[in-house]
């Protein structure tokens, strides 16, 4: 039996509320979501509790934990705030856990947190096994509930996440966007936003493999490429301003060697490659007329997809990395009317996330890097430019489902949407990997 | 690697040409390549080519009307003409929804530029390409760059040297009008010229 299915038989109103999770288990949801594959919502969530935590942070750490587990999409949280915790706790065992009476809530692991003088100190019960199964020491920065602390806190719950589905959860990353003419960056669950001091006019930022830099371009008089370094804030320009030339849609090659991007002239728009160090550029397509651009690498740095209007309209084609074999990647439904842009390659290289245009508005689709059926993921409102998470599971994306472009996090999965950002205006995300902290 | 370079009347013959090629006839999108010249496009060349010059001509024949009429308006408005001259210069042109060709009526609008920028050699002008809020935003600033290199062509064309026309782009970033309907878009989707060098020293044709 599945620690779904307990939920599901053991659980009863008066002790937790499960119904929003059996909701999800259409294809389409109400707010316009369609489920990636045929998911069972009830199979894989793991019931966990998450302990009060003593100290002069505890609430906050235990908030940020309980929240980063939930937002994984592999957990169902259960609070135990209204609960009347002392047949759990107790003398009942030599842990100190009545396991027993966990069970019965359907909770298969329990996390129990202790300050220490360094950090924190995590133990991972396992409820059906009656024992502890993961002890570590998660040492905590300086200043309490400041940004770096807070990563160090979202480690801690991506290590529980790891221990549990052997799967590091994705709480320790951060999100790049714009908002205004302003490149922001976000934890993964909306908190500590930072303003990156870039030129005026920067768009389009996108990480390096390791988190440390961000590559952006500037648009308008004197278009430029640049890669800023996150811990000195310390700009450089790496390509242009060329005379005559745009730099657009940057991005790192996988092994952080190379930025990739295309530079529109007078002609055209071309793809480039060009080492992070600086140097003469490698062109990787030549189009006489029409614009190639937004990049994106397949993990093991062989292929780029892309956009080009070559044939008219604005399609995702496939290429090797030195630019040969060229194929159109979305050839379903050839219309003129066709406009498919924003590329992202999926983590695991299974898939591409990108946006097409249906009825006026753009929707998100994902289709096999092999090509074939798309799946199409929105529905309500506009919804573009997706970014894959680390995990290859949760997708940011820009929608107006609020009536105004806001960032979003789909977890394709399960259908499940949460709003990321709480102002106006933000768009073009791009997601860190997960972070190691400085 | 070099990057390609013709001369400008050959860069819209050719552009027209895949255009209308991409019209006419449903290219096999399957394996593709994308360096392959599209088919028609050659063909095509000699009768576009024509058809370009004759469009020249009468054009031609418009802008010298137009300036003309320019001159009258100024003179009996009594405006100060580097003034107006300068409003000529910069006055904006506009596009078709995710179009970089120019409209009839745009090129009577740059017509009316050439004899000013050929009187006045030591003027430089930039060219902002602009797109409106919808397609992505990022294909966006390579739309807006495609328009200004179109405005930037047709000067070319007319006998204005291509080193005193900078092009830029701000895609969709800069929008005049704000609006989610055709009104706004349409205002948006434009070139917008400036002079950057010799505004001061306007001289008349």
């Amino acid at each position: 039996m599945t620690w779904a299915s307990r939920v599901f038989l053991v659980a009863t109103p008066a002790m937790v509320t499960i119904a929003p999770i059996m909701a999800r288990a259409q294809d389409t949801t109400s707010r316009g979501i369609s489920l990636i594959g045929n998911y069972d919502p009830l199979r894989g969530k793991v019931g966990i509790v998450v302990l009060p935590i003593p100290g002069a942070f505890g609430d906050s750490v235990r908030a940020i934990i309980q929240r980063d587990l939930d937002f994984s999409d592999r957990f169902t949280v259960i609070p135990m705030d209204s609960v009347d915790s002392s047949p759990f706790v107790g003398a009942h065992t030599s842990a100190g856990l009545n396991y027993a009476s966990f069970a019965r809530l359907a909770v298969a692991f329990v996390v129990n947190i202790t300050p220490v003088v360094t950090g924190l100190h995590v133990a991972l019960h396992d409820v059906r096994r009656a024992q502890v199964v993961n002890v570590a020491e998660r040492s905590l920065p300086g200043t309490a509930l400041n940004r770096e602390w807070r990563l160090a806190v979202h480690r801690a719950s991506d290590g529980i996440e790891r221990s549990i589905t052997g799967q590091a959860g994705i709480a320790s990353t951060r999100i790049a966007y714009m908002r205004g003419r302003s490149i922001r960056i976000v934890d993964s669950d909306g908190a500590s936003e930072i303003t990156v001091p870039t030129d005026e006019n920067g768009v389009s930022p996108a990480w390096n493999p390791s988190g440390t830099t961000l590559t952006y371009t500037t648009f308008g008089a004197s278009s430029r490429l640049i890669i800023i370094d996150l811990s000195t804030g310390r700009s450089r320009t790496i390509a242009g301003p060329t005379r005559n030339s745009i730099y657009i849609s940057p991005i790192f090659s996988p092994d952080g060697a190379d930025v990739v991007y295309s530079r529109g002239g007078e002609d055209e728009a071309d793809l480039y490659m060009q080492s992070v160090a600086g140097g003469a550029p490698h062109r990787l397509t030549v189009t006489r007329t029409g614009e190639n651009t937004n990049p994106t690498m397949s993990p093991d740095g062989r292929r780029i997809v892309y956009v080009s209007n070559v044939l008219g309209r604005p399609e995702l084609y496939i290429m090797d990395a030195d630019g040969t074999n060229v194929q159109v990647l979305t050839n379903y439904e050839d219309s003129e009317t066709n406009y498919r842009s924003d590329p992202d390659w999926s983590p695991d290289g299974r898939l591409i996330a990108y946006q097409e245009r249906i009825k006026d508005r753009f929707q998100i689709r994902t289709i096999l890097a092999s090509g074939g059926t798309p799946k199409l993921l929105t529905s309500e409102a506009t919804n573009e430019q997706p970014a894959w998470a680390p995990d290859g599971r949760h997708l940011v994306f820009t929608s107006t489902r609020t009536g105004v472009r806001q960032l979003w996090v789909l977890d394709t999965e399960s259908g499940r949407l949460r709003q990321l950002t709480k102002s106006a205006g933000s768009r073009l995300a791009a997601w860190s990997p997960r972070l190691a902290g400085q | 690697m070099m990057r390609i370079r013709r001369n400008a009347v050959l860069t819209t013959v050719m552009l027209s040409a895949v255009t209308i090629g991409a019209c006419h006839k449903k290219p096999a999108l399957h394996q593709t390549p994308v360096q392959t010249p599209i088919s028609g496009a050659t063909a095509d060349s000699a009768r576009l080519g024509q058809e370009a010059a004759a469009r020249r001509a009468a054009t031609d024949a418009a802008q010298g009307r137009r300036t003309d009429s320019i001159d009258a308006a100024n003179r009996a408005a009594g405006t100060d003409a580097p003034e107006s001259l300068r409003l000529t210069l910069t006055a904006t042109v506009h596009f078709d929804y995710d179009q970089s060709q120019l409209r009839p009526e745009d090129s009577a609008v740059l017509d009316a530029k050439v004899p000013i920028l050929r009187a006045n050699p030591g003027v430089a002008i930039r060219i902002a390409g602009n797109t409106d809020e919808r397609g992505s935003d990022e294909y966006n600033l390579a739309l807006g760059e495609r328009r200004a290199a179109a405005a930037k062509a047709y000067l070319v064309q007319h006998g204005i040297s291509s080193a005193r026309i900078e092009t830029i782009s701000y895609g969709e970033e800069r929008p005049v009008a704000q609006g989610n309907d055709e009104s706004a878009w349409s205002q948006n989707r434009r070139d917008e010229f400036e002079i950057t060098a010799g505004a001061q020293t306007l001289r008349r044709p």
